[in-house]
């Protein structure tokens, strides 16, 4: 026993310096080598030296919505490569530091204080989730430091400040897109929702959905709730079925929405399944298998778009990361692209100056839909309806605003 | 009627699972006086030992017979390898300690498992959700009216596995020298030690059957669910938790109701109240039962503590 705890003492050691190493940025491409460098030169996470510019991403790349994250990081990743092959920014390098929220809001607001406070971080960029990029905005706007969240749809997003903007479209829209579409595309006159109460995103989809599909002339059967994370829904699916809708709407994560789908098939609801960009990951099929056939879900854009813009992005995207980009890597792209775009026209670096470059972006090609942006700071542009068939998605239409 | 009669379905099959996860709670309890708050993730872990294991054995082998016995043997077996060594290593070393030190080396190492599978390691599947794949083939063993209630061949089998566990658990506790030695370490470890039991071993073979058990629990729950995550752990030790201590923690047959009840309620606040009131109500049912009764259900009093 008594000679154990030397041993211990050892282990906890090397735990420690583990995790002492996970919390430093992830190197990644020439970006990344930019970031040791920035380090070398001062470390402890000072500041960028004079010829790079540091931008921030704070991501989840664990926890239940991980393939999001690392989605948009890689998109991000391969917009700034492409922004320093082609000379950088005023002459400088660009250089990012991502950190990990864990798919939680407390750690989104740390790890965006640590970005402004302790790396200085001209930009942040960041996140997915709604609750998260609620939690960053915070303190980006407390700090005057310009932030802009690729595919946070939820509207309360962009209130929290001047300083806080997107490059996707809101939640209201999305509601609205998947309401036309059941009601003009599949004709249906009722539908059951499942929405899950832990998600900002959610409550707000179903919200305006719901509203919605009842203005144009539907019935909304059943209101049934479940909480990230959980992983039997047959009691509300139970009683959904009881209510005898025509289709359901899911507007939830992909995490959820595959196990979701299985268990409807199997309490007997045969009808389609509907919901939002939460769907939007490969483990989708997966996790759904072929219960999820036959879906729908409003997204930002299709991989089936032939625009040769488009088309580059999935072969650049491809070679480097082997994958097909999902609609987040392709915002992931779009937000560092706009970002890359603001800082050249800013007069300086300074907050303000970025803000107002960033606040003047008007009719930017990305591969996600053409971005200008409004006087709240959001992206005003069309979305896409994708079916799921033969696990994998096909484009059915696209709803302007 | 017949959607109660499905209610009461789905609650006793999720029942059944919380209850085989709170019995290694309360068995951990009995002898240690520890709530291993680990118990959980340790049944993640094990429920991916059995997914790598259905991969290895491909898709024909797996749902046989002989496949799904071998998923179960490896899951089991090693998690009462790592519950060996987590007792070995995290919980011996402290046992003369403050009993505080220890839970909070509880909560540690839950947080070392559940964080450290979502690490990109290569032999690790990472940390999104992944679907478990289909161990045993869906059937559906009976349907009544219009799909109005339906039972699933894996739900008959799953409540099968998880009786016999519970019969078998009972057996060796209160029928074999073992479960003598294990009760007489519950009532006071240092007279047992006196009288001549080796209460080391028998600490480190109750962390062994308990991590077993939450391995095969884990893997009913995966089978039903089709998912698995590096998270579940959480989730399902906390609900399993709670329905040890509605049972009166540290007593085995306490544990199995305590784990019904839980997932019998839920079920019905789900489908008959509202969704969003099922935590509130299954936390709500925990209290008012402490209120009445501190001990739990089964009270702290019943000589029959393990």
């Amino acid at each position: 026993m008594r000679r154990l705890a030397p041993m211990l003492l050892a282990a906890l050691a090397v735990m420690v310096a583990a995790c002492e190493k996970k919390t430093q940025p992830a190197p990644s491409g020439e970006g990344g080598t930019q970031a040791a460098q920035g380090q070398g030169a001062a470390p402890g996470g000072a500041p960028a030296d004079a010829n790079t510019i540091l931008l921030g991403q704070v991501g989840s790349l664990t926890g239940g919505q991980a393939t999001f994250g690392i989605s948009t990081r890689n998109g991000i990743e391969l917009a700034l490569k492409e922004a320093n092959a082609a000379g950088g920014v005023k002459g400088k390098k660009l250089s990012i530091r991502v950190y990990d929220n864990q798919s939680k809001p407390e750690e989104a607001a740390q790890a965006a204080t640590r970005l402004i406070t302790q790396d200085k971080v001209a930009l942040i960029l960041g996140d997915v989730a709604s609750s998260n990029s609620l939690a960053m905005a915070e303190k980006a706007q407390a700090a005057g430091v310009p932030m802009i969240t690729p595919s946070s749809t939820n509207p309360t997003v962009t209130d929290k400040g001047d300083y806080i903007f997107r490059v996707c479209f809101i939640d209201p829209f999305q509601g609205f897109v998947m309401a036309k579409f059941a009601r003009e595309n599949l004709k249906l006159n009722t539908v059951a929702v499942l929405q899950d109460n832990k998600s900002a995103y959610s409550i707000g989809l179903a919200e305006v959905f719901t509203r919605k599909f009842t203005e144009m002339g539907g019935k909304v059967t059943a209101v049934e709730s479940y909480s990230q994370g959980d992983t039997d829904y047959r009691a509300q699916l139970t009683a959904i079925r009881k209510s005898q809708p025509e289709g359901i709407y899911v507007p939830g994560y992909y995490s959820e929405v595959g196990i979701i789908a299985r268990q409807a098939r199997e309490v007997g609801l045969k009808v389609p399944l509907m919901g939002g960009d939460g769907w939007d990951s490969e483990k989708l099929f997966e996790l759904g298998g072929s219960a999820i056939e036959g879906s729908y879900f409003s997204n930002h854009y299709s991989p089936d778009n032939p625009d040769p813009r488009v088309q580059k992005f999935i072969a650049d995207y491809k070679a480097a990361y082997g994958a097909v980009p999902d609609a987040l890597a392709a915002l992931g792209y779009d937000s560092a692209r706009v970002a890359v775009n603001a800082l050249e026209r800013a007069k300086d670096l300074s907050g303000p100056s970025v803000r107002d470059a960033i606040a003047q972006t008007k009719d930017f090609p990305g591969v996600a839909g053409t971005v200008t942006l409004d006087a709240q700071r959001n992206a005003v542009k069309s979305a896409v309806v994708l079916k799921v068939e033969d696990g994998k998605t096909q484009y059915v239409t696209t709803i302007n605003p | 009627m017949a959607q109660l009669l499905q209610h009461l379905i789905n609650g006793l099959a999720a029942g059944t699972i919380y209850a085989l996860v709170a019995l290694g709670y309360t068995m951990v309890y009995g002898v240690l006086k520890l709530i291993n708050f680990a118990h959980g993730d340790v049944m993640m872990v094990g429920v991916y030992m059995g997914y790598a294991t259905a991969f290895a054995l491909g898709r024909d082998m797996r749902s046989s017979l002989l496949g799904v016995a071998v998923v179960f043997a490896v899951a089991m077996l090693g998690c009462a390898l790592l519950g060996f060594f987590i007792e070995r290593f995290a919980y011996r070393p402290l046992r003369e300690k403050p009993r505080l030190t220890a839970l909070i080396t509880a909560i540690g190492i839950s947080f070392a498992l559940s964080y450290g599978f979502q690490l990109d390691l290569g032999f690790l599947p990472g940390a999104a959700p992944r679907a478990f794949p289909e161990v045993i083939e869906p059937v559906e063993w009976l349907v009544i009216g219009d799909r109005d209630v339906v039972v699933w061949n894996w739900q008959v089998i799953s409540f099968g596995i998880a009786v016999a566990l519970m019969v078998g658990l009972q057996y060796l506790v209160f029928r074999t020298r073992f479960g003598r030695a294990m009760r007489a370490v519950s009532w006071d470890h240092r007279v047992a030690a006196l009288m001549g039991i080796p209460t080391d071993r028998v600490i480190a073979l109750t962390f062994m059957l308990s991590s077993a058990l939450a391995a095969g629990a884990g893997l009913l729950y995966a089978i039903k669910d089709t998912s698995v995550s590096p998270l579940m752990g959480l989730y399902v030790g906390l609900k399993a938790f709670v329905a040890a201590v509605i049972g009166g923690i540290g007593h085995v047959p306490g544990a199995v109701v305590g784990g019904l009840v839980l997932g019998l309620v839920e079920e019905f606040v789900v489908g008959y109240a509202a969704s969003t009131w099922r935590d509130a109500v299954a936390f709500g049912f925990l209290i008012l039962v402490l209120l009445v009764k501190p001990g739990g259900l089964f009270g702290r009093v019943a000589a029959e503590k393990v």
